[in-house]
Order: structure tokens, then sequence, then C-alpha cells
């Protein structure tokens, strides 16, 4: 109950990227992929381990990733592996203090020059090289 | 003698009554009274609104037509007290700021805002806002103050004043804490608004307090929790934009600003 009436929004709140612009949508992406990516580095650790078991073990995982399924998964990971370091080099350089915009007096409509047209030309850069990545990927997977 | 000619009074004009031609949007707004109800209940009340109405102004029709007992916090009208934050359609606003017309839906929801402990209905607890606030030493650090009398008053330039002014503008409304991703899971995280603030007086010539200041934002559920994702900025109705102002004061700790 004071868990409600303390009235947090939570990781529902948290994890709910539509109300404040493009770059909550940066944010949720940046979270996603990097736990995708965390979650793909480890299973591939399990995958490549298998070899220690001989080859046919070996042979017998990677013909996992050679189905409709894995390809998938595949496409997936280049996107997210794209997405995230394009979108993580924007965010180190603005955590450093760089591309944010100048302080200066504030006018009206206070539009925010954090969130200025160069921070979100670079995530759609992200987002269109990630889909670009992706459809190359697809192509190389399931082509012959 | 000049002649003057008044005009003919105007017969055919159809004279209607502003009732019946004013616009109504409904507002819903959201009851809640700890301890003794703790549920959430949605309340409906139809309004009448004209282009300039604010969702404060509907809210105090409602309370002096329809029911009295809404509790609502709010002093200025003209978004400079900080008191009327509250979520409107979703998102946290200020409700003297914000015009029912700009919201373009008939039905407009109101509830408290979020990452703050809720007194009743729409008015909620700031006590963690401001002793935070209070925690960022909001005041110039300065042992040659001007009430000694063999010194003279600082010297700032306009360049060295825009270099803190917008920051200078919070309102302590607490609506970029309300939106920010962060302060929706980790309590103790000092928030956009205190962040924004230790930049504030960090980036202003005349103080000299700044290690003391960094030391307190430079902590575990300081600064170093920000992730840019822009939300406090994107609701903040003064311009203070605390996301520049944490990016800033984030950068001058790694030593690549001034
Ligand atoms: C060139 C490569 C990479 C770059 C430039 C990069 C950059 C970043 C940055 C800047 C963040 C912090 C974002 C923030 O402040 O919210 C981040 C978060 C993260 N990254 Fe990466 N990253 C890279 C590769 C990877 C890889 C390979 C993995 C997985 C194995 C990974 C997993 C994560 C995770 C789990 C997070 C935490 C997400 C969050 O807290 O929101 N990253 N990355
Ligand atoms: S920074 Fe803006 S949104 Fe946050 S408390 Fe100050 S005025 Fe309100
Ligand atoms: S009533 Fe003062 S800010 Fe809205």
């Amino acid at each position: 109950m004071a868990e409600r009436l303390s009235n947090r929004e939570g990781i529902k709140g948290m994890a709910n990227p539509t109300r404040y612009g493009i770059l909550r949508v940066a944010y949720w992406l940046q979270r996603l992929s990097g736990l995708g990516l965390l979650a793909y580095l480890i299973g591939h650790i399990y995958e490549t381990s298998t070899i220690l078991n001989g080859k046919a073990a070996w042979d017998n995982m990677l013909s996992l990733t050679e189905t409709p399924g894995g390809h998938i998964v595949l496409v997936i990971v280049i996107g997210m592996c794209v997405f995230h370091t394009g979108n993580g080099i924007r965010v180190m350089i603005s955590e450093g203090g760089k591309g944010v915009g100048k302080p200066g007096q504030p006018e009206y409509p206070y539009r925010a020059s954090s969130l200025n047209s160069k921070q979100r030309l670079c995530i759609w850069v992200s987002i269109a090289l990630a889909a670009l990545a992706m459809m190359y990927g697809a192509g190389v997977l399931f082509g012959n | 003698m000049a002649t003057v000619t008044v005009p003919k009074e105007e017969k055919t004009a159809v004279v209607t009554s502003p009732e019946s031609t004013q616009k109504t949007v409904t507002l819903r707004i959201a009851r809640i009274n700890p301890p003794e109800s703790t549920e959430t209940k949605f309340e409906e009340f139809k309004v009448p609104v004209q282009k300039w109405t604010t969702v404060l102004e509907s809210i105090l029709y409602v309370k002096q037509n329809l029911d009295h007992s809404i509790a609502v916090r709010y002093s200025c009208r003209q978004a400079s007290c900080g008191s009327c934050g509250m979520k409107i359609n979703g998102k946290p606003r200020l409700a003297c700021y914000t015009k029912i017309s700009e919201l373009e839906s008939n039905v407009i929801t109101i509830e408290p805002m979020n990452n703050f402990p809720i007194i009743r209905d729409l008015a909620v607890n700031f006590e963690q806002l401001f002793s935070t606030h209070k925690k960022m030493k909001p005041f110039i650090i300065n042992e040659e103050s001007e009430v000694n009398s063999d010194t003279k008053e600082f010297i700032q330039t306009p360049q060295d004043l825009e270099k803190f002014l917008q920051f200078s503008y919070c309102i302590k409304c607490g609506l970029c804490n309300s939106a920010c991703p962060t302060m929706a899971t980790d309590t103790s995280f000092i928030g956009p608004q205190g962040l924004a603030q230790a930049y504030r007086y960090t980036a202003d010539n005349r103080d000299k307090g700044k290690k003391d200041r960094l030391k307190i934002v430079d902590q575990s559920h300081g600064i170093w929790r920000c992730h840019f994702a822009g939300s406090c900025s994107n609701v903040c109705p003064k311009g203070v934009d605390p996301a520049m102002a944490i990016q800033l004061l984030r950068g001058y700790l790694l030593g690549f600003g001034k």
C-alpha cells in the first residue's frame, strides 16, 4: 500500500517510451538492445563452448542457427548491434557534455536545446543504419 | 457643425444564449484519500470551456459548482509558483499553464503526479524534492560576501550570466522528477531538479563551493544514474532544460567542461 501511495511509476513507467519524445524512445531501445546483446553474448559463449564436446556436438549446435528461426534471431542481433553502437556513441558524447546545446536566455515557448535536431538526427541515423544492416544481413542469411 | 451617424441597431442577428453554444468537456478526476481510502476512483464532471480555459480553471469550476471537496494545490495561476503540477492526459504538466484546447480531446484525465507521495486527490507531497534541493547547497558559497564594507560588488558580464540564467528559472514544480525514468524506480535518486540546481551554482563564477557540491552529486544515487532520456526537458514548463544541465555538469566532472 505504501508503495502505491508513494505513487512511483515503477518499471512499467520506466519501460514506457511513448510519452516524452524520441530521446526517451532511444533510451528505451538502448536498454533493450543492451540487454539483448548481453543475452546474445551469454548464449554465444555457451554455443561456442560446445566445441569442447567434440565436432558432433558443435555441428549439432551450429545447425540450430541454420534454421529460419535462427536466422531471424541473428538478423535482430545485427540490428541491435548497429543501433546500440551508433546510439551508444551519441550517448557517450552527450553525456560528456558535448552536443547538448548552449545555455542561454530562455525564450517562450521554451524549447529545450538539449533535445536539438542533431540529437534527433543521430537517433534516426542509428535506426536507419540498423535497418539497412538488418536488410543486408537477411539478404546474406536467407539468400543462396 | 460635424454630424455623427449612429449606426442603426442590428436587428437580424440571432441572439443565442451562451450556454447553448458553449463547448463542454468531461474532466475525469482521480479521487484518493489516504489513509481512509487507498483506491483511486475517477469521478467525471462536465465543464464548459472556452478557447482559453486552462485545466486549473476547469478544476476550479468543478470545485465552485459541482464538488468542492476535490483537493488541489495552486497559487499563482501563471506558471510562477510551481504548485499546480499534475498528470494531465498521461503527462505531467502545470494545470494553470495547460489550455484545454491544446489537449485536443473531449475527455481530460487528471491524476496526481507520479513519483511523489499522494496527500489527497491531486495534491502531492514535495518533502523529498525540497530536502534534496537544499542538499544541493542552492546558494553562492563565497567568503568575500558583498556584506563586507571594504569589498566591492561581484562583477559579472552578460556572458557569465548566460551560463546559469536559464537554470535559475526553475520553479520547483517537480514535473521533471515526475517524468524521469530513473526517478520511476530509484527512490534515492537526486533527480533532474536537484542536479540542474547543482549545475546552476557550479556554473556561477561568483561561487567558490564547487568541490562540496560536486561531492554530493558524485555518489551512487547521484548524477551517474542519468541516462539522458531527455524526458525532464520534454516536460519542463520554464525552459530550464535539466537534461542539458546534467550533461554539462557531468562533462565538468569528467574534465571536459570548464
Ligand atoms: C561499440 C559497442 C558499444 C557501445 C558504443 C556501447 C555503448 C553503450 C552506452 C553508452 C551505454 C549507456 C547508455 C546509457 O547511459 O543509458 C550502454 C549500455 C549498455 N550496453 Fe552497450 N555499448 C556497446 C556494446 C555493447 C555490447 C556488445 C553489449 C552486450 C554484451 C552491451 C550491453 C549493454 C548493456 C546491458 C547496457 C545497459 C543498458 C541500460 O542500462 O540502459 N553493449 N552501451
Ligand atoms: S527544472 Fe523545470 S520541470 Fe523541473 S522543477 Fe524546475 S521548473 Fe519544474
Ligand atoms: S498555480 Fe502557480 S504554477 Fe500553476
